[in-house]
């Protein structure tokens, strides 16, 4: 049996991670790519959205490595992810990729029913073994999330331009090549390091920007045209709502890991604009707006695939969040395109006006008063 | 004369404007881009260079518009700037007071609001350029109408026809339905320009508080069918500022004006660009599975700019790009 699964941004490290530690034999995709979004386009369905196309594409190249079982993520609810697994293996089937098909429901009531699904991927290893891996995959997703939050503080002060992605790829690799808990710890530290020894200069003034919506187009850049790296380089540091370690926490783990920001957070705080979930991360994308505007942000940009149905909920609920907390939102709609020009236009005019409303604000705030 | 060129280098047209001492607009070039850049930027420096009295001293240039970085290198900008703070830039002094820009150009269209005379919220086409310039154009050429001629016929409608909007492409069959139907001409034009004005509020108007004064700018504001059809949905006067199809060069104008009073003198290269060989090419690095399209520009053979590459390895080997804010 040899593993492979759907890349979405850094998750490969996790993931590898945890199935390496039960000595899975994984098979990573090559990282999505103009040949990965063609062979998704020409065998999905055109009306689907991106991550399907996508997804279809790292699967047929990992078939091409070797690849003969898939591990998916399902779901259940209004957003058709939920049926991607099946659509996803169908069509490989039709096409003749004879996978086997693993997938991994989100537990709904007990960690256990997670637990259960891996140990059957690991072969039948013991409890204790399982449990390690899942909390060495969860480990290593902290680790990389420390080096993505430190390059988003580095990338807009940084003195030599693109010297914090370069430390960015170097960090990673450190960490995606640690195989114990041991090592990891080391591997950490030593990331810690690499990300602290980008140059940057500290008092330089930048804008605060929250990236908001879909979980897919947010953590995969190639699906997102590298927006973290192009806001970054047009001087904002960026937040974004979801973190890789947060999302499991919150999925896999149903939040058992007390003391990190949570989706319950964020979805407290979307009433009164949206009471109830809409399916996909159409909540929390109302309510982590809600967090930034409160938390003294200049301004937010929201991504989403092409026909996502819960952040065009969102997407029109946004400006009234944008018109209340006086934040300006900018919304980015992500399909086949490649061309990053269109969407350099747009963030370099939206990254103008946040400056000029910044530099207003400050002057308005400097007026002594009786002059 | 002294005074500053302001040059837009759109997908359609390339408008190049000169600007004097007290930004006073002095002379405009409108040319058809016709998918060449390098040869309508020499080509409008030149004729803008023929008009303008001799002994002219350019004291600061600026570009916009989708083809602003390679203008930029070609010429020497002191400000290289998106679309978007150019035409605010430039309705805000042309027409005091203004709170809300429509402008529909040839492949994107956009809505700006500005309170107090600065940018408050802007949106711009994604995914899809249905309702943008070149869809008009080509729906005149089918029809065999000339472009300029298109709006006039369209104000002569009794009973405007519905024509989806959606997608360009359905709008054009809809389009095709209705005319084999026997709807005349000017209703058919007409019902086009609604539902090409439905789909920019639908889309890119999505959510914004239109206020008056409205202005209607770029080149579709020259289409008085589309001006009107505006009027009817809004319920609010539309006006189409002069110069309105070369207002993102006149805010590039007008930016250079700031930029060197800030950086100091200008990099301009002079008119002689208009004359000296370049040649813009591209190729795919295969360093790693980015893929990136590298574009390389190169003047009389010497390579000025290279952009498009993610990690800087091209784009940084230029000495000579200095980076223009």
């Amino acid at each position: 049996m040899r593993v492979t699964f759907p890349h979405m941004g850094n998750l490969y490290i996790s993931v590898r991670a945890m199935l390496e530690y039960l000595k899975v034999d994984v098979v990573i995709p090559p990282a999505s790519s103009r040949h990965t979004l063609t062979l998704g386009a020409k065998y999905g369905p055109e009306f689907a959205c991106l991550p399907l196309k996508l997804n279809l594409g790292n699967f047929i190249e990992a078939h091409g490595l070797g690849a003969d079982t898939i591990i998916m993520a399902g779901g259940c609810g209004p957003c058709r992810f939920g049926y991607y697994a099946q659509v996803e293996h169908a069509i490989l089937q039709d096409l003749g990729y004879n996978f086997q098909l693993l997938i991994l429901e989100p537990p709904e009531r007990h960690i256990s029913e997670l637990l259960v699904k891996i140990r059957r991927i690991s072969g039948n290893q013991s409890w204790w073994q399982v449990g390690q891996a899942l909390r060495f995959g969860y480990l290593k997703a902290r680790a990389v999330d420390e080096v993505e939050a430190a390059a988003f503080k580095a990338r807009p002060r940084e003195t030599v331009p693109g010297s914090s992605d370069v430390a960015r790829r170097k960090a990673l690799n450190v960490i995606d090549r640690a195989t114990s808990f041991r090592n990891l710890a080391d591997a950490a530290d030593e990331a810690r390091t690499i990300m602290a020894n980008v140059a940057v200069e500290e008092g330089r003034p930048v804008v605060r920007v929250g990236i908001v919506g879909e979980i897919y187009t947010l953590l995969e850049p190639f699906a997102n045209l590298n927006l973290e790296v192009h806001l970054g380089r047009m001087g904002a540091e960026v937040d974004r709502a979801i973190y890789m370690s947060e999302w499991v926490n919150d999925h896999l783990f149903l939040g058992l890991l007390k003391g990190m920001r949570s989706r319950k957070e964020a979805c407290a705080a979307a009433p009164p604009y949206l009471r109830h979930t809409v399916g996909g991360h159409g909540q929390e994308t109302v309510g982590s707006a809600v967090n930034y505007a409160r938390a003294g942000y200049d301004g937010l940009v929201q991504v989403l695939p092409f026909t996502c149905m819960p952040e065009i909920i969102a997407e029109s609920i946004l400006p009234v969040v944008s018109a209340d907390f006086n934040l300006p939102v900018l919304t980015l709609v992500m399909d086949e395109h490649t061309g990053e020009a269109g969407m350099n236009t747009r963030l370099e005019a939206f990254i103008d006006l946040l400056w000029r409303r910044k530099k207003q604000r400050e002057l308005e705030s400097e007026r002594v008063p009786g002059y | 004369m002294k005074g500053y060129l302001g040059i837009d280098v759109g997908s359609v047209s390339t408008n190049i404007v000169f600007l004097d001492e007290d930004f006073v607009i002095r002379e405009t070039v409108y040319l058809r881009t016709q998918g060449r850049p390098i040869e309508a930027v020499q080509g409008g420096l030149k004729e803008i260079a023929g008009r303008l009295p001799p002994g002219l001293t350019v004291r600061g240039v600026g570009t916009t518009g989708s083809g602003r970085h390679l203008a930029g290198v070609m010429v020497g900008a002191d400000t290289v700037k998106n679309e978007i703070t150019t035409h605010a830039m430039a309705s805000s002094q042309l027409v005091p007071g203004v709170q809300t820009i429509l402008e529909i150009g040839g492949q994107d269209s956009k809505m700006i609001i500005l309170r107090n005379g600065v940018v408050s919220d802007f949106a711009m086409n994604t995914v899809c350029a249905a309702g943008t310039g070149s869809f008009l154009d080509q729906q005149a050429a089918r029809l065999n109408i000339p472009i300029e001629e298109f709006g006039d016929i369209a104000l002569n409608a009794e009973a405007p026809v519905r024509i989806a909007g959606r997608c360009a492409v359905f709008a054009e069959s809809d389009m095709i339905h209705k005319q084999q139907m026997g709807c005349s001409l000017p209703d058919i034009l007409a019902g086009l320009c609604e539902a090409l004005v439905r789909n920019y509020l639908n889309n890119v108007g999505k959510g914004k508080e239109i206020l008056p004064p409205a202005v209607f700018q770029g080149g579709v504001a020259a289409n008085s069918g589309m001006r009107k059809a505006f009027e009817k949905a809004l319920g609010l006067p539309v006006q189409v500022p002069p110069y309105y199809n070369v207002m993102g060069a006149v805010g590039a104008a007008l930016l250079a004006g700031e930029a060197v009073y800030r950086a100091g003198p200008s990099r301009f290269k002079g008119f002689a660009v208009a004359e000296a060989r370049f040649a813009a090419g591209s190729f795919e690095c295969t360093g790693c599975a980015n893929q990136c399209e590298v574009v390389q520009v190169t003047e009389e053979g010497v390579v000025i700019a290279r952009w498009g590459d993610r990690c800087g390895k091209w784009s940084s080997a230029v000495n000579e790009q200095k980076k223009i804010g």
